[in-house]
C-alpha cells in the first residue's frame, strides 16, 4: 500500500480524496522547503513526515538545507531567539555573515520552484537571492513580541516574500504581505505516535526501568523553567496525599545553566521519592516517548511559556486526557472539560488530576475525544491540505 | 428513475486563514473593530464558525460569543453574542450591524470593561475557500444519496453554508439543483428548512438523507 493509503485508515472521511484531488491541481508544478537542518523537531519534523507523502501524491517536493560556520548558526540561533523576545547580543559583522553565507548557499542550492517554503530563521536571507516563483517565510515560533532590533532587520527580510505563515494568529506580527494560518501537526503512522504492538511497548517500558503497577502521570517536554517540571512535581506532591500514583518526566536538559538547575532540582526530587522518575531522554526517542504516552494514566503539559506544545496533540492521540497551561498553543489543543482541562497553577493542577482519579470514568471519556479533536484538526493529512490549498491560492 | 437536467458535482473546500493584524483586547475594542474589518472577516467569526465546529466542542455559536465567554470571562455579552442567528441576514453588513447593535447595547449597562493580555485578545482573521471538486457527477436522486454520503464534509459546509452566505445562492446549492433540474421543490424547500446554525455538519449530512431517502421510498424520483 502506498504512504498516502495507509492515512485513509486514520484521517477522516473523504481527506485522501481531497487531498489526491487538490494533488491534481498543482500536478507539473515544483513545491520546495527550504531549512536549517534536518536533525530535531518542529519544522524538520514536520518535513521528514509530509515531504515524501506530497511526492507520493504526485506533487514534485524537495527539501534543501542550507549550510555554513559555526558563526553562521551561532547568529541564526541568537537571531531567532531575539525574535521570540529574548535578550541577545547581535553585531552588525555577525548579521552581515549570515547574509553573506545564505549568498553563497542560493549559489549551491537548486531554489527553482513554483512554491519556495522557507522554514524559521536559518534560510530566511535566501530571499534577497530570489527569482521566480512565490516565496513564502513558514514561522513555527512565537514572534508577536520580538526583540525591537532584531526586528528591525529582520523584517526588511520578511516584506521580500510574497506572505508569512504562523502557527495562531497570536504569533503573528502585522506585516506588509499576508500572513496565513496553519496549524502545525503530528504524524500518526511515525515512530512517535503509530500503534504499538503491546509486545514492543513493554520491551520499552522494561529498557526505562517504568512499571506500570499504578496510574501513572506524565510530562514529556524539556528540562526548562518555560515547561514548568517542578511545578509538576509540586501538584504531585498533593496529589500524593490522596493517590497511591507515579510521576514519570521525561525530557532533556538544554543547553544552559538555567536548565541544568532545574535538572538538578528534578534529580533531587527523584532522589528522595522513588515514584519520581526522571527519564533523560535524546531528542530521537520517539518509541520510547510514544510507549510512555501509551500507558499514561493523566497526561500532563503545564507549560507558561508561549509555545504550541504538540505533546498536548500526541497524549491526545493515544487517548490520554491532558491537563495543560494556559498558553495559546495549549488553549488550541484542549477543549476545556472535553478533552482536558487548562490550569494556571499548581494549586490547579493537582485539583484537576484529583478530579480525574476520583472519577475514573471520565478518563477514556475525555481520551476518547481528545483523539476525535487530534484527528479532525492536528493530523499531518490536514496540515498537507492547507500546503496544497495554499499552492493553489499563491500560484493560481 | 428520474434523471436531472444538469448533473450536480459535490465539491469540497480547504478554508486558508488569513490573520488581519487586529485585534481587540477588550469589549469596547471589539466594538470599534466589528465596525472596520472586512466582511469576510465577519464572514469567518460567523459562518466560519460551522466549518471549524466539532461535535465534541462547546457551542458557542461564533467566535465572538465564544470569545466573550472564555477569554472575557463576561457570560452576559456571551449568550446575547450566541443566539444571533448568521443564516438570517442577507447580507454580511446587516449580520455585521446586529453585531454592532449587541456590543453597542450591552456596553451601555457597563462602567468599566476588562482589559486583556495579548495572546487571550480577539484577533481577527478571515478566510480563503479553496474549492475541491469531487467525484463524479451525479444525475439522479440515488446517486445523489450516496455521493452524498461519501464526501468531505467541508462539501457540506460549501453547498449549504458558503454557498447561502457568500455565494448569495440562498437556496443552498442542494436545494437548488433538487428544485431546478430534479424538479423536487417539496424536497427542495424541506432541506432549506434544515437549522444549520448550533449544529455539526456530520447532523446536517444526516437530516439531508433522511430527506432524501424518505423521498426515495415513497418514489418521488
Amino acid at each position: 500500500m502506498s504512504r498516502i493509503g495507509e492515512y485513509r485508515h486514520v484521517a477522516p472521511q473523504g481527506t485522501v480524496d481531497i487531498l489526491e484531488r487538490l494533488a491534481d491541481r498543482v500536478r507539473g508544478r515544483r513545491f520546495l522547503h527550504v531549512s536549517g537542518s534536518r536533525l530535531g523537531g518542529g519544522s524538520a519534523q514536520a518535513l521528514r513526515a509530509g515531504v515524501p507523502v506530497l511526492n507520493d501524491l504526485g506533487v514534485d517536493t524537495s527539501w534543501e538545507v542550507t549550510g555554513g560556520d559555526a558563526s553562521y548558526y551561532a547568529t541564526a540561533r541568537a537571531l531567532q531567539a531575539a525574535l521570540e523576545g529574548g535578550e541577545r547580543v547581535l553585531t552588525e559583522a555577525g548579521l552581515e555573515r549570515y547574509v553573506e553565507t545564505n549568498k553563497t548557499n542560493a549559489k549551491k542550492l537548486d531554489l527553482r520552484a513554483d512554491l519556495v517554503f522557507i522554514h524559521d530563521v536559518p534560510p530566511a536571507s535566501l530571499v534577497t537571492e530570489r527569482t521566480a516563483g512565490r516565496w513564502v517565510w513558514r514561522c513555527h515560533f512565537d514572534c508577536a513580541a520580538p526583540q525591537h532590533g532584531a526586528w528591525s532587520f529582520f523584517r526588511t527580510l520578511v516584506d521580500r516574500f510574497d506572505a508569512a505563515v504562523f502557527s495562531l494568529p497570536q504569533y503573528a506580527r502585522r506585516l506588509g504581505v499576508p500572513a496565513y494560518i496553519l496549524h502545525p501537526s503530528i504524524d500518526p503512522l511515525s515512530d512517535r505516535n503509530r500503534d504499538l504492538a503491546p509486545r514492543e511497548r513493554e520491551a520499552v517500558l522494561t529498557s526505562l526501568r517504568v512499571t506500570q503497577d499504578k496510574p501513572l502521570l506524565l510530562q514529556v517536554g524539556p528540562f526548562t523553567r518555560g515547561h514548568d517540571p517542578l511545578g509538576v512535581v509540586n501538584a504531585y506532591r498533593i496529589v500524593k496525599k490522596h493517590h497511591d500514583v507515579r510521576l514519570v518526566l521525561a525530557g532533556h536538559a538544554e543547553d544552559d545553566p538555567d536548565s541544568r538547575e532545574v535538572l538538578a532540582d528534578l534529580r533531587e526530587a527523584a532522589r528522595t521519592d522513588e515514584d519520581v522518575v526522571v527519564l533523560e531522554l535524546p531528542a530521537d526517542a520517539h518509541l520510547q516517548i510514544n510507549a510512555l504516552q501509551r500507558v499514561a494514566t493523566i497526561a500532563l503539559q503545564k507549560s507558561t511559556q508561549e509555545r504550541f506544545d504538540l505533546g498536548v496533540a500526541e497524549a491526545m492521540w493515544k487517548g490520554k486526557p491532558v491537563i495543560g497551561g494556559p498558553t495559546a498553543g495549549i488553549a488550541q489543543q484542549i477543549i476545556p472539560h472535553v478533552n482536558g482541562y487548562i490550569v494556571h497553577s499548581v494549586e490547579g493542577t493537582a485539583f484537576r488530576i484529583r478530579q480525574l482519579l476520583n472519577n475514573r470514568e471520565q478518563i477514556p471519556r475525555m481520551g476518547a475525544a481528545g483523539r476525535e479533536h487530534v484527528r479532525r484538526t492536528f493530523l499531518i493529512t490536514r496540515q498537507l491540505l492547507d500546503y496544497l490549498a495554499l499552492m493553489v491560492h499563491l500560484t493560481a | 428513475m428520474r434523471a436531472a437536467t444538469h448533473p450536480f458535482v459535490f465539491t469540497g473546500c480547504v478554508e486558508l486563514r488569513q490573520a488581519l493584524g487586529l485585534l481587540a483586547l477588550d469589549e469596547r475594542e471589539l466594538l470599534d473593530r466589528v465596525r472596520e474589518v472586512p466582511p469576510d472577516s465577519i464572514f469567518f467569526h460567523t459562518h466560519g464558525y460551522f466549518l471549524r465546529h466539532r461535535p465534541v466542542t462547546t457551542a458557542y455559536g461564533n467566535d465572538f460569543a465564544r470569545w466573550a465567554a472564555v477569554e472575557a470571562h463576561d457570560l452576559v455579552l456571551a449568550e446575547r453574542l450566541a443566539v444571533v442567528e448568521p443564516f438570517s441576514f442577507p447580507t454580511l453588513d446587516g449580520l455585521r450591524e446586529e453585531l454592532v447593535t449587541i456590543l453597542h447595547d450591552h456596553l451601555r449597562g457597563v462602567d468599566a470593561v476588562v482589559r486583556l493580555p495579548f495572546a487571550r485578545g480577539f484577533h481577527f482573521q478571515q478566510s480563503h475557500v479553496v474549492e475541491v471538486p469531487l467525484g463524479p457527477h451525479v444525475s439522479t436522486l440515488a446517486e445523489f444519496r450516496d455521493g452524498l454520503a461519501a464526501v468531505d464534509s467541508s462539501a457540506i459546509y460549501l453547498h449549504m453554508v458558503e454557498a447561502r452566505a457568500r455565494r448569495g445562492r440562498r437556496s443552498g446549492d442542494f436545494g437548488e439543483w433538487l428544485s431546478s433540474s430534479l424538479d423536487m421543490p417539496a424536497l427542495a424547500a424541506a432541506i432549506e428548512r434544515i437549522d444549520a446554525h448550533l449544529t455539526t455538519l456530520e447532523r446536517v449530512r444526516g437530516r439531508v438523507l433522511y430527506l432524501v431517502e424518505a423521498a426515495l421510498q415513497e418514489g418521488g424520483a
